[in-house]
């Protein structure tokens, strides 16, 4: 159907209201309401950034002060965003990916159930608890089990240096792994159970072992859906806000800069946390935050838009009945 | 050794590297509940369940404004978001085959996976700086809006398991299309749009990044819609930042609270649905 004729009809439905034509444009305006949602964020955040962005202009994305003398760059946190997400994302996928093969093609019936129950119970848990989990269990074991024998013997690289509290990008990057896997491990799952069993068959009936069949025909078909699937773990990784804040450190300015995996540092939802609440009203500080959200916004809007085409694409257009 | 048997080993070799992944991904769940229930289980009783916080820095005082907050924020979000979600949820279904719907629902679902926190941002602008004050209603509204894409996607999957010959069957009574979609093909759904409200309950229930900036937290138990409040995911995020071991004890026992309230909702949701066939993105 064309937008035209799709246009016609709407106003075909306004010029004769039925009570069908009132519940399909009623329930229209409420469907309608997500977009509205999106374009007043979108708006809401330019205009509250606009004061920052305008004094600071490019030095807002490249500095790395952060108070009200030497003015506001939000680079550090740009910077621990994209270095914690690409922690969890590093040790994240390769994990989702394998849970996803043993549960869509090797595990018996059984451990199938339980397995997939308990990462997606494990999706249930809120952020706040990782983060207390985190800030208690985590982080000390981070401190003593990784930090202190790398410490140990490799201390004298700056990429190691830093205080030994466990508060750092590191645990902030494990705890976010932690929080995307049962995402990717389940979405990459569907996406392999989406993959036709001809494919299989073809390749069984070749002769091919299990963990063949899952290279050859299963992985080399669904590899656009599982790329989806960690873009969106990728995503989740990004806006992740309270585990993060609880166990990153919260250094700011230049201190944040994220120099070394055993530094406290700060992500863009984090400085959105520790400060936003505090910050005054009208003040050119909460003009940055807000910029720091508008950022935000920005990389969050981009990535879910390509992972959604991704999944989305190969779930509706390949598997038809996704289940 | 031969070529089948390498071939043989890979197969074995695989299959055993897919079960440590999952055996390492479920180590976490185990030890949050482990940790939770070890720390949180000698920490409740009746008194910490019903007080206000006690003074900061000394023991005592309890959890009950953080409760009660919970539950007031809880049934506002659905007070908001469950119509506006169903309705979203029908228009996509029953009419949303047309470029219109199609942009409908990618946005929303773009909008299912967006961090919090930025909707809490738009929430204190756009309400807490122009009112100049946090509000109860503030985090409502935020919450709503982290809602309402998962109930719509939610009841737009249940709605299309809903077979057309119910419709039809409806239709030829002379049935209106509103009228059949709001008593028919909805009452069939009804089990698939329950589950999916609740998931998504069970989701805004924990949710704490929003609440930072809108409804703030409180001492004191609920004093009016346009006032600060506390919840239980905001109590133990301010507990977590105090440095005394009451403060830590208290903070494992409000997470306790709250993981069962979330679990329990998850768990009996997925044991009064088990066989059937859930819609793959409703999880929260």
């Amino acid at each position: 159907m064309s937008n035209r004729l799709s246009l016609q009809k709407l106003l075909q439905g306004l010029k004769h209201p039925s009570s069908d034509g009132f519940f399909r444009y009623g329930s229209l305006a409420f469907a309608g309401s997500v977009v509205a949602i999106i374009v007043l964020s979108l708006v809401v955040l330019v205009q509250g950034a606009f004061p920052a962005l305008t004094k600071f202009g490019v030095s807002f994305l490249t500095g790395t002060n952060w108070d009200a003398a030497t003015g506001f760059g939000a680079l550090p946190y740009v910077l621990g965003t994209l270095l914690t997400a690409l922690i969890a994302i590093a040790i994240g996928v390769p994990i989702s990916v394998g849970i996803a093969i043993f549960l869509a093609e090797m595990a018996p019936d059984v451990i199938r159930v339980v397995v997939s129950n308990i990462v997606e119970l494990l999706a249930a848990v809120p952020s706040i608890i990782y983060g207390l989990w985190g800030l208690y269990v985590l982080r000390i074991w981070v401190a003593n089990y990784v930090q202190a024998p790398i410490q140990g013997s490799f201390g004298f690289l700056p990429i190691f240096s830093g205080t030994s509290y466990g508060l750092n990008f590191l645990t902030a990057g494990l705890i976010l792994a932690i929080m995307i896997i049962p995402t990717i491990a389940s979405i990459s799952r569907e996406v392999m159970v989406s993959v036709p069993t001809s494919q299989r068959e073809a390749a069984y009936s070749v002769g091919a072992t299990r963990w063949e069949v899952v290279r050859m025909s299963v992985l080399s078909y669904s590899r656009s859906g599982i790329f989806g699937a960690a873009i969106l773990g990728l995503g989740r990784a990004i806006g992740e806000t309270m585990a993060v804040t609880l166990v990153i450190g919260g250094a700011t300015g230049a201190f944040a800069l994220p120099t070394s995996l055993f530094k406290p540092g700060q992500t863009m939802a984090t400085i959105l946390v520790n400060q936003l609440s505090e910050a005054e009203s009208g003040s050119l500080q909460l003009s940055a935050l807000l910029g720091v959200g508008l950022v935000l916004f920005a990389i969050a809007f981009a990535i879910n838009v390509v992972a959604q085409v991704l999944v989305w694409r190969v779930l509706k257009v390949q598997g038809g009945a996704v289940e | 050794m031969s070529n089948y048997s390498m071939r043989r080993f890979k197969d074995r070799l695989a299959l055993w590297i897919g079960a440590l992944c999952a055996v390492l991904a479920m180590i976490p769940l185990i030890s949050i509940l482990y940790e939770v229930v070890k720390n949180g289980a000698s920490t409740i009783n009746v008194d910490f369940l019903t007080a206000a916080p006690g003074v900061i820095g000394q023991a005592g005082g309890g959890i009950g404004p953080a409760i009660q907050g919970t539950l007031i924020l809880v049934g506002l979000t659905i007070i908001i978001g469950v119509p506006l979600g169903v309705l979203s949820g029908i228009y996509l279904s029953e009419f949303g085959d047309n470029p219109v719907g199609r942009v409908i629902r990618f946005l929303n679902d773009v909008l299912a996976e967006f961090p919090s926190v930025v909707i809490g941002v738009v929430i204190f602008t756009l309400i807490v700086l122009t009112f100049r004050s946090f509000s109860v209603i503030a985090g409502a509204l935020a919450l709503s809006i982290i809602m309402l894409p998962i109930i719509t996607r939610s009841t737009e999957e249940s709605l299309k398991l809903v077979p057309n010959s119910i419709r039809d069957a409806s239709m030829a009574l002379g049935i209106r299309r509103w009228r059949t979609t709001l008593s028919v093909v909805l009452t069939t759904a009804r089990s698939g749009v329950v589950t999916g409200i609740l998931l998504a309950i069970a989701r805004v229930a924990g949710e704490s990044a929003p609440l930072v900036f809108t409804i703030l937290g409180s001492q004191y138990f609920f004093s009016g819609l346009s006032s600060p409040m506390d919840a239980l995911p905001l109590r133990i995020y301010r507990l977590a930042l105090l440095p005394y071991p009451y403060a830590q004890a208290q903070g494992w026992g409000a997470a306790l609270v709250l993981i069962l309230m979330v679990l329990v909702v998850n768990i009996g949701v997925r044991w009064a649905t088990r066989g059937r066939l859930y819609s793959r993105r409703s999880r929260p």
